[in-house]
């Protein structure tokens, strides 16, 4: 195995991820990633020099929408699966400043 | 009459022809979906009331002659992944175990606006991270051709349904295979559509860049019809493409005559089981006695689709599921300590560990220092592979390849080694990098009984000639049906 | 000897775009509304909702970048940054990093007699984020979508700035060029135009760039002063004391005129961008920036020289009302209605200037309407109201936009023109001050000064001055 992934990167990737992992989730979670890293570098077998990214796999641009207002009030169906709400609003622990 | 075997086709020529009744065709599924489900358990959500509501008032519509289409009263059964308004649309995730949409997906309107009565929301791998449709939070879905055995996925609990004949055909969504891999395990036919034919407004994401809706029947015919009524062009999906023709039933057409077919040989080597490719072979042979010319040539790169897809999809989805967070829908763990810990026990609860280990993924080789190495490295090689169809597309109308090394594993057998099933994706993945249409049709089945499907692929835009080549292939055999549903246990 | 210090400074500005909608829906960005009113699937993250961009918002950035000097990005594409925080409903922004809109521009500015070039590193598009307000009875927060998918751009500097002047000169230039496209109405207050202020301290002379901090929440140019010269001496007496500054992200209260860390353990500011997959690359053709450069309305410095050529205005009072587009748009509108420029422009410079100075407010929170102040001019052109009563009408106008003709009539401030009523208040007048009289009559000029005074007390101010002047001498001469 190639690939090590450290105690404070599972830590790190789980602050990242928003993820709270048991000991033994934490000892999964390495020793999958480990695998698929290893498996995920044999794309380093490919010489991909000069070759472009490609995100979008097919070649359309401008896809634009025209600045008219069309939607009216949206507050209903927006707070309407709010597991917690209060005055219109989501309620959320406090947020710092 | 047995409604519940027809296909969606004839069953909406009888519901015209006024010999069945949309309330007859609605309930004769829910009566097979009481019979199946405790076997099978294809369904997360199954909505009998609002079905029937439904049934009555476009029975109405056809009666007037607004609904005049093939698929008006035909009932159908949608992946839990497609927005669904005020039905429960679960993702088959315990994180939106509640939740109810307040808009319908675009595909799913299609559907409406040609008379379709949704019977229930079909179970899934969970967000569609998996091939067995065990990963979901509601449980598996068995394959009806052996209880033992895994419906594949994600889409399994849509191609369960169909081949259970709980209704008459559903919408999967395929990112990585999810609708040709289950379609072949379960023997039912399933078209992954040109990235972009389908809205995606409304499915709820796995890997943006990859996800496609498509058509679940029990043949050719149905899926071209239902794809003709899905697909569309949609202002609210910025990659939906505007094509020429939405016209897909025309290319129901039995000639095969001068058409070529490439075989790719690295997909028939090593890791592919021998009865597998017997009968694709087989099958290959019959569209070659049609007429078709077929060659074997090399297509190169087949071992890289798969280690780039999982940093590709995974980063999306790292992406994509983070909205999912307790603040606006779904579920809220009941007790934390501040925001980020309300944040991480919603998320560590709500997520079950394949969901959890491609989130980790994806946020790992999208963090700081890694995103060339990983993320445009897979870039690259998505552009290599597209470069590689496109050569081949040159030569060849349609490349014939399995949509699986092997036929449904047995249940159970799968989660443990995440690799070695990711590892089964290794046909169906390369075609979701570069965008083409695939279809998986039956071919027959292997010494134990279970189903061996065929997949056709076909250049972008090019669906016609996959379904010309599948359509003429079917026309030499016919449907075959599981015992279970023959039994009508 | 003590160690002399320079700050170098770069800004990353944020302007709220003046388009209906959002950048990725339909909602409307209108300011207030209860909240979560101007929200949809797309704005608020819903499952299976997607973006679809708003051309105007790629038009309005065109043209920003053009109008400061950037290279427009003729392939542009947006990016998602991830971050997990209530006011972002999707945990990521939409924005762009790899391909922004527009590159390496300058805007020129001057702070006294130095005159300089600040570079523009880059400027991109995003989305901005929704409100949270603390709720103190249990003490949570409520989170409000409504300004969610507000379009952004976010213009960023090179840290040309050595001073808090430079900073607000710059932000003075960019306010102005941004006001009169049209792209925005930047107003500091209300949030539509904010600044972080990129700050480092180096001893003067060395070349290498100390370590920068980041300061937030800076919602005036006094705050932003105030900010620049409080995180210097921060910065100096860290390293006076042979500590080092630490790069960070630090939140300006100014109230408490001092700065605070946000960094938290929970915040790894390790954004993870990455192509955003559900919007497509935006081709930018010469075309297409050709016809945005030909819709380009008039500039400041076009504006100025029109000024002075068409209504004769002077360099300085045409260098003040063009300063705000705002103030432009009321003298041009005024002037048009009552065809004076002149007085238009006198009551610009002159009381709506003072009241601005005396509310502590910017040319752009005028509110009264040309139509009000071109129908004082008139009563004032037609000697109906006497200057002092303008003056006083003026005040009501500029507060609440009233209509001066009906206030006039309502509370009888008319000058009195009827002779009658005037020589019997001068008669009175003249038998009241002997002293006065007889001053004026031996020759003292200043004494009739203040006689007219007594004469307009006694009128309550509704007279008209001219008139009591000449009538006044009249009446002395015969007596």
């Amino acid at each position: 195995m190639a690939n090590k992934i450290s105690d404070e990167t599972i830590e790190y990737v789980g602050i990242l991820a928003k993820l709270e992992l048991s000991g033994e989730e934490k000892e999964n979670a390495k020793a999958d990633m480990e695998k698929m890293l290893d498996y995920i570098d044999t794309l380093n077998e490919l010489d991909t020099e000069g070759i472009e990214p490609m995100s979008h796999v097919f070649p359309v641009h401008n896809v634009f929408r025209e600045d008219v207002v069309v939607n009216g009030d949206g507050s209903k169906d927006t707070l309407a699966n709010a597991p917690l709400m209060k005055d219109n609003s989501f309620k959320v622990p406090k947020t710092i400043g | 009459m047995d409604i519940t075997s027809l296909t969606a086709v004839e069953l909406g020529k009888k519901i015209k022809a006024k010999e069945i009744s949309v309330v007859d065709a609605v309930k004769a599924s829910i009566v097979q979906i009481e019979k199946m489900e405790k076997d099978v358990h294809s369904f997360v959500t199954i909505d009998k009331e609002g079905a029937l509501k439904r049934a009555e008032e476009v029975q109405k519509l056809i009666d007037h002659g607004t609904l005049t289409g093939p698929l008006a009263g035909v009932p159908v059964a949608i992946k839990d992944n497609m927005c669904t308004k005020d039905m429960l649309t679960t993702c088959s995730s315990k994180i939106l175990g509640n939740f109810k949409p307040t808009f319908t997906a675009e595909a799913v309107l299609n559907l409406e606006r040609a008379g379709a009565v949704i019977i229930g929301k079909t179970n899934m791998d969970e967000f569609a991270m998996g091939s067995t449709t065990e990963t979901s939070y509601y449980g598996e879905t068995k394959n009806p051709w052996n209880l033992n055995h895994v419906p594949g996925g994600s889409s399994g609990g849509s191609c369960a349904a169909v081949a259970a004949e709980e209704c008459p055909y559903a919408l999967g969504s395929d990112t990585g295979g999810s609708i040709r891999q289950p379609s072949s395990f379960c023997g039912v036919v399933g078209i992954k559509p040109t990235y972009g034919t389908v809205s995606r407004y409304g499915l709820i994401a796995y890997g943006s860049s990859l996800d496609q809706i498509g058509p679940i029947a029990k043949d050719v015919a149905d899926c071209a019809t239902i794809l003709e009524a899905i697909a569309s062009h949609d202002p609210k999906d910025s990659t939906s493409i505007a094509r020429e023709k939405y016209d897909f039933t025309s290319a129901l057409v039995e000639d095969v005559e001068g058409m070529k077919i490439g075989i790719p040989k690295d997909y028939f080597g090593d890791g592919l089981d021998k009865e597998v490719k017997e009968k694709i072979l087989e099958a290959v042979k019959v569209l070659e006695e049609k007429g078709a010319i077929v060659e074997e040539f090399d297509l190169s790169l087949v071992q890289y689709a798969i280690p780039a897809y999982y940093v590709i999809a995974s980063a999306e989805a790292s992406s994509n599921l983070s909205r999912f967070d307790g603040v606006k829908y779904g579920y809220r763990t009941q007790e934390y300590e501040g925001l980020h810990n309300m944040y991480k026990k919603t998320r560590s609860e709500g997520f079950g560990a394949e969901v959890k280990r491609r989130i980790m993924l994806g946020s790992f080789v999208l963090s700081s220092g890694y995103y060339d190495a990983y993320y445009l490295k897979a870039l690259r090689t998505k552009a290599l592979i597209k470069q590689a169809f496109d050569n081949a597309f040159a030569k060849y109308d349609v490349i014939i390849a399995p949509a699986s090394p092997t036929t449904a594993p047995e249940l159970g057998k799968s989660l443990s080694d995440p690799l070695k099933m990711y590892l089964g994706d290794i046909y169906t993945i390369s075609v979701n990098l570069a965008g083409l249409p695939g279809i998986s049709i039956p071919v027959g089945t292997d010494s134990k009984g279970l189903p061996v499907g065929m997949q056709i692929i076909g250049n972008c835009f090019e669906e016609n000639k996959i379904i010309r080549v599948a359509y003429t292939f079917e026309q030499t055999r016919t449907y075959e049906r599981p015992e279970l549903v023959k039994e009508g246990r | 000897m003590a160690k002399q210090y320079e700050t170098v400074i770069g800004l990353e500005v944020h302007v709220e775009l003046a388009t209906k909608t959002k950048i990725f829906c339909s909602c409307s960005t209108e300011f207030g509304g209860a909240p979560n009113t101007h929200t949809c699937p797309v704005c608020t993250g819903m499952p299976g909702s997607l973006p679809v961009l708003n051309k105007q918002v790629v038009e309005y950035a065109m043209a920003i970048g053009l109008a400061t000097n950037c290279d427009i990005t003729q392939v542009c594409k947006f990016d998602r940054k991830n971050y997990f925080y209530p006011d972002n409903p999707q945990n990521y922004q939409i924005s762009q990093l790899y391909l922004p809109i527009a590159r390496n521009g300058y805007v020129e500015i001057e702070v006294g007699d130095l005159k300089k070039k600040v570079r523009i590193h880059e400027m991109h598009m995003e989305e901005d984020a929704g409100k949270l307000v603390h709720d103190e009875w249990d003490d949570t927060s409520l989170v409000d979508y409504n300004r969610s998918g507000v379009p952004l751009v976010e213009i960023v500097s090179e840290p040309d700035m050595r001073s808090a002047d430079e900073v607000i000169a710059y932000l003075e230039k960019l306010r102005t060029i941004i006001q009169y496209l049209g792209a925005s109405d930047c107003k500091l207050q209300e949030g539509s135009m904010r600044a972080d202020v990129n700050l480092s301290v180096r001893e003067v002379g060395t070349e290498k760039f100390g370590i920068r901090t980041e300061m937030k929440n800076l919602n005036s140019f006094k705050a932003i002063a105030r900010a620049i010269e409080g995180e210097r001496e921060r910065q100096i007496e860290l390293l006076e004391e042979g500590k080092e500054v630490i790069q960070e992200t630090r939140r300006w209260d100014d109230n408490k005129e001092s700065s605070y860390a946000m960094r938290s353990k929970e915040d790894a500011q390790d954004y993870r961008y990455f192509p955003e997959p559900d919007l497509v690359p935006i081709v930018i053709s010469d075309e297409w920036i050709a016809k945005i450069k030909a819709q380009q309305p008039e500039l400041r410095t076009e504006k100025l020289e029109r000024y002075k050529k068409e209504f004769d205005i002077p360099q300085y009072d045409a260098e003040i009302i063009t300063n705000s587009k705002h103030m432009a748009d009321i003298f041009e509108a005024t002037t048009a209605i009552c065809k004076k420029p002149k007085k238009v422009s006198n009551w610009l410079m002159v009381e709506t200037l003072r009241l601005l100075k005396d509310h502590d407010m910017e040319p752009e929170d005028i509110k009264f309407s040309p139509e009000n102040l071109a129908k004082l001019i008139g009563l004032t052109e037609a000697g109906t109201v006497n200057s002092s009563v303008a003056k006083e009408v003026f005040e009501k106008i500029f507060a609440e936009d009233i209509d001066p003709e009906k206030y006039v009539e309502e509370h009888g401030l008319k000058t009195v023109n009827d002779e009658g009523a005037l020589i019997e208040v001068l008669e009175k007048v003249i038998a009241d001050h002997p002293q006065a009289v007889a001053d004026y009559k031996g020759g003292k000029e200043k004494a009739l000064g203040a006689l007219v005074g007594q004469t307009m007390k006694a009128m309550k101010g509704k007279a008209n001055p001219g008139m009591v002047n000449q009538k006044l001498k009249e009446m002395l001469k015969e007596c």
